[in-house]
């Protein structure tokens, strides 16, 4: 069965492109793409994807504007049902703030733009995003915000490290992000928002190929499910 | 009605805008200065029967972050 897949793309996503090519790559069929003016989805959809980027110039707050928009709306009705979504950079932001992920993303602790290849280690192996890394596994995938410094309440980290939903989490110092986190799932597990861009390392011509094994996952985990 | 909206991080959220102001201060020669809190102010010029409760609901629903942020809410005289 083909995999139907989505991008969104907001007016200032610049990693929308990226994230289609990595999911065509991976399961052959081409991502649909869908406009933030659209007011639905595609019908039948397997998986929705938000792309890293400036959504409305990152308006009041990074995502904020984005995450208000009538195609998001539908996203948080469609993840309802249980359609995965992936967040990446602007995509995670957006997921925090319409409220489908806790926290938020504040300016980087040392207030600069970050863009280098950070060490993640793995740290839920067992969702539909992270099934194909082992558990504890370092992994190097590339950040680059200016916004990525996770926020939220010392009870709600220790409920998503006790419930298993931190995805992913920085080896060393990137953001100031509390407890190095750099993804985190939903209740549910089927949606992610990270910080690091996994579509930017699907090749070794793109200087990494550890981002692909999250589609491979992904793609995996739905077509035979 | 104009409104403004000041838009404050929470107490015990880290500021580092705000800290690099300070620093920024001390630098110039300030003295004395013991924090540096950085926020939004909104102004909003609205309906004048607009209601407390829908102003409020402006800011929990779009114009503050409630994970990170705390709002004040003053209406203006009209002039």
């Amino acid at each position: 069965m083909a995999f139907r897949s989505a991008v969104v793309t907001f007016p200032g996503s610049n990693c929308d492109r990226d994230l289609a090519v990595a999911l065509e790559k991976v399961s052959g069929t081409p991502a649909i793409r869908v406009w933030h003016g659209d007011a639905e989805l595609p019908e039948r959809l397997d998986f929705i994807a938000l792309p890293g980027g400036f959504s409305y110039g990152d308006y009041l707050r990074c995502g904020a504007m984005a995450a208000r928009s009538p195609i998001v709306r539908a996203v948080v009705a469609a993840a309802g049902r249980g359609v995965p979504v992936l967040g990446i950079c602007n995509g995670f932001q957006v997921l925090t703030e319409s409220g489908l992920l806790p926290g938020a993303l504040m300016r980087n602790a040392q207030l600069t733009f970050t863009c280098r290849s950070v060490p993640l280690a793995v740290e839920n192996s067992q969702s539909l995003f992270t099934a194909g890394y082992e558990a504890g596994e370092t992994i190097h995938l590339p950040v680059a915000h200016h916004d990525g410094n996770y926020f939220a309440d010392p009870a709600t980290l220790d409920r998503l490290e006790g419930e298993g939903r931190v995805a992913f989490r920085y080896g060393e110092e990137v953001n100031g992000s509390q407890r190095r986190i750099a993804g985190v799932l939903s209740e549910t597990g089927t949606v992610l928002g990270m910080m690091p861009h996994p579509e930017r390392a699907i090749e070794p011509e793109l200087g990494g190929t550890d981002g692909r094994a999250l589609f491979e996952s992904a793609v995996r985990g739905l077509v035979e499910a | 009605m104009k409104v403004r909206i000041h838009v404050s991080l929470k107490p015990g959220v880290l500021d580092p805008q705000g800290r690099a102001v300070h620093h920024a201060l001390e630098g110039l020669g300030f003295k004395g200065i013991a924090d540096v809190r950085v926020g939004r102010l909104i102004e909003l010029d609205v309906a004048d029967g607009t209601s407390d409760a829908e102003l409020d609901a402006m800011c929990r629903q779009l114009l503050a972050n409630m994970v990170i942020e705390n709002y004040r809410i003053d209406k203006l005289e009209t002039a």
